[in-house]
């Protein structure tokens, strides 16, 4: 089977939200969070899609 | 030299040129100068020549040569085999793909044109051994005429109507209008979106043509043209910035989202306007019979 797509890592401001899959990156605010999310963006070539405010994920499409 | 030395040059020659008139680069710039043209007009000459050769054959009771073209019939599905490859290789590095339907499209239409060659050259040398050389110019005109009818399919503009609508973003949602396209979360990302990105509502003129555009292929092939015409705000590394459509579930309207580098709405509008309806997908329900069946008002 070919898996199309995958989540390939969660940036978020709430611990309390997530927890193991995926690699996690912890920010302290939303300015961290949005820059992270841009870097790893562009380095994994994937989508930064954001769920909630204080949670993104970076997705393989 | 004999009887059928002119009548087989004139064949050839007509095919030859037939193959010519159909083989125009446009803004597909496919196939491109120069080496993708010899190809093509090689085997142009091939199919014009087995074409013209296949009349004299038979008025000489050799009819075992028809099994010639059966030659040329395989002979043509590799060409299409040889397209088909060629462009889904070039395909994985186009900013915006043009998909496999698109692809099976030209590959279906360089096959078809090489059989239309066949039928010039035969019908050609047929009327010039039969009658004279006027009468197979005649009919070399009437075949080009067929084929220029052949070579032009419909275009998106003749079945649908197009019209530009704003892009907006509800939290993280990209909308165009009302319908949903994507989920951009990054806030610089979104800025860029909204400072380059384009909608537009395709509206199908009927039931028929609701089925065609919501075909993938034909929906990759309006991005594909659309950002070939337009340019695209888009690089390896931005994955975010892709354009897409999607389409509006309750009633059959796409939504196209676009990002491209020249801004103008009007010419966005023609592009549109102008991509060709794929044959693969198009489909006719109002065609079936079950569904006549249903309402015979219909």
């Amino acid at each position: 089977m070919n898996i199309e797509k995958a989540v390939l890592s969660v940036i978020t401001t709430n611990k309390s939200k997530i927890d193991g899959g995926a690699p996690i990156f912890l920010c302290e605010t939303k300015e961290e969070m949005d820059n992270v999310a841009a870097n790893l963006e562009a380095i994994l070539d994937g989508i930064s899609h954001a769920l909630s405010d204080e949670l993104y994920i970076i997705v393989k499409h | 030299m004999n009887e059928y030395t002119y009548p087989i040059l004139f064949g050839v020659i007509v095919g030859t040129i037939a193959r010519f008139v159909m083989l125009k680069t446009d803004y597909r710039q496919y196939p491109t100068y120069l080496h993708g043209k010899v190809i093509h007009i090689a085997l142009g000459f091939i199919a014009a020549g087995l074409g013209s050769v296949a009349v004299p054959a038979i008025m000489e009771k050799e009819f075992t040569a028809v099994t010639f073209l059966t030659i040329a019939a395989s002979q043509f599905r590799e060409v299409r085999n040889m397209e088909r490859n060629t462009l889904s290789e070039l395909d994985s590095f186009e900013l915006v793909p043009r998909g496999k339907t698109y692809i099976e499209g030209i590959a279906v239409a360089f096959e078809g044109r090489n059989y239309l060659v066949i039928f010039t050259s035969l019908i050609s040398t047929l009327c010039y051994l039969v009658w004279n050389v006027w009468v197979a110019i005649i009919a070399t005109i009437i075949c080009y005429l067929i084929i220029r009818k052949f070579m032009s399919g419909s275009t998106l503009k003749d079945i649908v109507d197009i019209e530009q609508s704003d892009i907006h973003f509800d939290g993280a949602g990209l909308y165009v209008d009302t319908i949903y396209i994507m989920n951009i979360g990054l806030p610089a990302r979104q800025k860029e979106i909204l400072k380059y990105g384009m909608g537009f509502i395709i509206t199908p003129k009927n039931a028929d043509v609701r089925t065609t555009i919501a075909n993938l292929g034909q929906r990759q092939a309006i991005l594909h043209d659309v950002s070939v015409s337009m340019g695209v705000f888009r690089d390896s590394g931005t994955p975010a910035l892709v354009p897409l459509i999607k389409r509006d579930l309750d009633d059959g309207r796409i939504g196209v989202f676009i990002l491209p580098q020249d801004p103008d709405v009007e010419r966005a509008k023609r592009v549109i306007g102008a991509v060709p309806v794929l044959e693969n997908a198009i489909r006719m329900p109002s065609e079936s019979k079950a569904r006549k069946k249903e309402s015979p008002s219909k």
